[in-house]
């Protein structure tokens, strides 16, 4: 006992060294448990938002208004479940099953992006969700690929070549629509009056109210803090807001310096920290709808698998 | 309608409607990899119906654009079979559906791409590639249902069973179609119906799965008599441009 203790120790400053020598940590590689639980919790996280994240997008799929708009949001959409399997497959590296994970998810016990559940009811939530929900998501994601577990790591700079690709769809879409007729102009605003909060939330509490971010920071998982990404996002943003006419429903936003390219750094309004928690703990507009949906194909789809799997085992045995 | 816009048309809408039948799945499949598939389908299938569509507003000189042609018609004027319509009942009508169509769009466009219509044997032999992966995919599931469990031999049987009635349209030639056969821009659909039949039996015997005694065909599409599902298809699908009319999104 006392030999497995000092082993223990040892692996644990060999660690510490690795994470400060930026030496990415693998699966088979020794790690402390609650780093492991952090990956867990984090990267299944991760994994969810993209494929609960398929719905709000998905709502629009039969009504996006031309071939091309269609074309974009497909491919969109497919992007998003495709970096739904990267992570699963990422986190299964850390030895529990994408079925394990599905589990917790329909029992509640795993979260996803509160963002997505909020409603997608004109079709400039959809461009609302690629330039504010993905750039929001992107801000993060680039820091992440710096995060200390490898396949994470990995995964986040796959993802990342493709988020931006989203964003800057997102914005085309709010662009084109500030540019078109009144009702266009009417509904962009309305999208941004809607999302510009929630996006803003997905950044988690202050650095001060967040409970998992000093052992993330210490073991490199998480690199920069909710409040600082936060600021990154609104200061990219709200350049691109004015540019193209809409307002940042913020009245308290204002510009209270430069950064070092002589860019505009921005204050912000209070977030309704209440209304994130509440949303956060189930009772947002459409939690239970997401979930519902997640959990109805799955039993749809029991007897496809059960097939599958039976044909599998019977043509492995010819 | 000049002849060819109409076949152009009559390829393009088969393409466009299944795309929208396959799009509304997103999200529902039976685990994600088999989501992805449907939706990367659906994304095959418009890219075709895109190119289709230009194209054909090209040819009838209206100042139309290919939007125009794929949201501006009326139920009327759309001229895709009525097998492409039918509802996402479940997996084995999805994938049952598509296998139909897979193995005729192989067979099809493997004709069309020696089209004397230059335009169309290139848009048939990018397709091609396409139907290549369709056809594996699906062919595969026929194998998977019918000799996977009781309950997905009897799912594909059902669905078999149903949309058995739409096969026949597929091969049917539209009045322009057959007006366009002399000079080389359309193809023998009797020759891909020989090859559908061979394929399907094939498979089908493969699969221990039975093609339905009842040999009722009910065909109507191709000249712009549709099922009640196309109308509210085409009311989900149109909405936006015809609210907004004067909108460019």
């Amino acid at each position: 006992m006392k030999k497995a203790a000092i082993d223990e120790a040892q692996l644990l400053k060999e660690f510490e060294e690795k994470i400060e020598a930026e030496v990415k940590i693998e699966p088979r590689d020794w790690m402390p448990d609650a780093y492991r639980e952090h990956l867990i919790r984090q990267i299944s996280q991760h994994a969810h938002s993209e494929v609960i994240g398929m719905q709000p997008e998905g709502n629009w799929i039969t009504r996006a208004p031309s071939l091309r708009a269609k074309k974009i949001l497909l491919a969109k959409i497919q992007d998003e479940g495709g970096h739904g399997l990267y992570l699963y497959s990422a986190a299964e590296t850390l030895g529990v099953s994408r079925d394990q994970f599905l589990q917790w998810l329909h029992e509640g016990k795993a979260k996803y992006s509160s963002v997505f559940n909020y409603p997608t009811l004109n079709w400039a939530d959809i461009g609302a969700i690629g330039w504010l929900v993905d750039g929001a998501a992107i801000t993060n994601q680039v820091s992440l690929q710096r995060t200390s577990y490898g396949p994470y790591s990995r995964a986040m700079i796959r993802i990342c070549k493709e988020e931006s690709f989203h964003q800057r769809q997102g914005y085309e879409i709010m662009w084109k629509m500030m540019e078109g007729t009144k009702d266009q102009q009417r509904m962009a605003q309305d999208a941004i009056d809607r999302w510009w909060w929630p996006a803003l939330m997905m950044f988690g509490p202050h650095d001060t109210d967040s409970p998992h971010t000093s052992n993330a920071m210490k073991w490199k998982i998480k690199r920069e803090s909710n409040d600082r990404l936060r600021e990154k996002f609104i200061n990219k943003t709200v350049p691109q807001a004015e540019l193209i006419g809409l307002k940042v429903p913020d009245d308290q936003l204002k510009v209270v310096g430069k950064d070092q390219m002589g860019e505009p750094m921005y204050a912000h309004g209070d977030i309704d920290w209440d209304e994130f928690w509440r949303v956060v703990k189930g009772d947002g507009p459409c939690n239970k709808q997401r979930l519902d949906h997640h959990i109805n194909a799955h039993e749809n789809g029991k007897w496809v698998r059960e097939c599958a799997y039976a044909y599998q085992i019977k043509t492995n045995n010819q | 309608m000049d002849d060819k816009v109409k076949y152009y048309l009559e390829i393009a809408d088969n393409a466009l409607i299944l795309s929208y039948r396959l799009s509304e799945n997103s999200s529902k499949g039976p685990f994600l990899e088999e989501d992805l598939a449907c939706t990367n389908i659906a994304l095959d299938l418009i890219g075709q119906a895109e190119s289709l569509y230009n194209e054909a507003a090209k040819l009838n000189g209206k100042g139309q654009s290919g939007d125009d042609l794929a949201y501006r018609r009326s139920e009327r004027d759309y001229f895709n079979t009525i097998l492409v319509e039918q509802p996402n009942k479940d997996f084995a009508y999805i994938m049952v559906r598509q296998f139909f169509v897979d193995v005729f769009n192989y067979y099809f466009h493997t004709e069309l791409s020696k089209s004397r219509d230059k335009y169309l044997a290139a848009v048939a032999t990018k397709a091609l590639k396409e139907a290549t992966y369709h056809i594996r995919r699906s062919a595969e599931w026929m194998l998977r249902f019918g000799n996977g469990t009781e309950e997905s031999n009897r799912r594909a049987q059902d669905a078999i069973d149903e949309l058995w009635k739409y096969t026949g349209e597929l091969f049917n030639a539209s009045e322009a179609d057959l007006n366009l056969r002399e000079s080389g821009v359309s193809i023998d659909l009797k020759e891909v119906q020989s090859h559908w039949n061979l394929k399907v039996n094939e498979v089908l015997y493969l699969a221990h799965l039975k093609k339905p005694n009842n040999e009722f065909q009910l065909p109507g599409g191709k000249n712009g008599i549709h099922s009640e599902y196309m109308g509210l298809i085409l009311t989900e699908m149109q909405y936006l441009p015809s609210k907004y009319p004067d909108a460019i999104w």
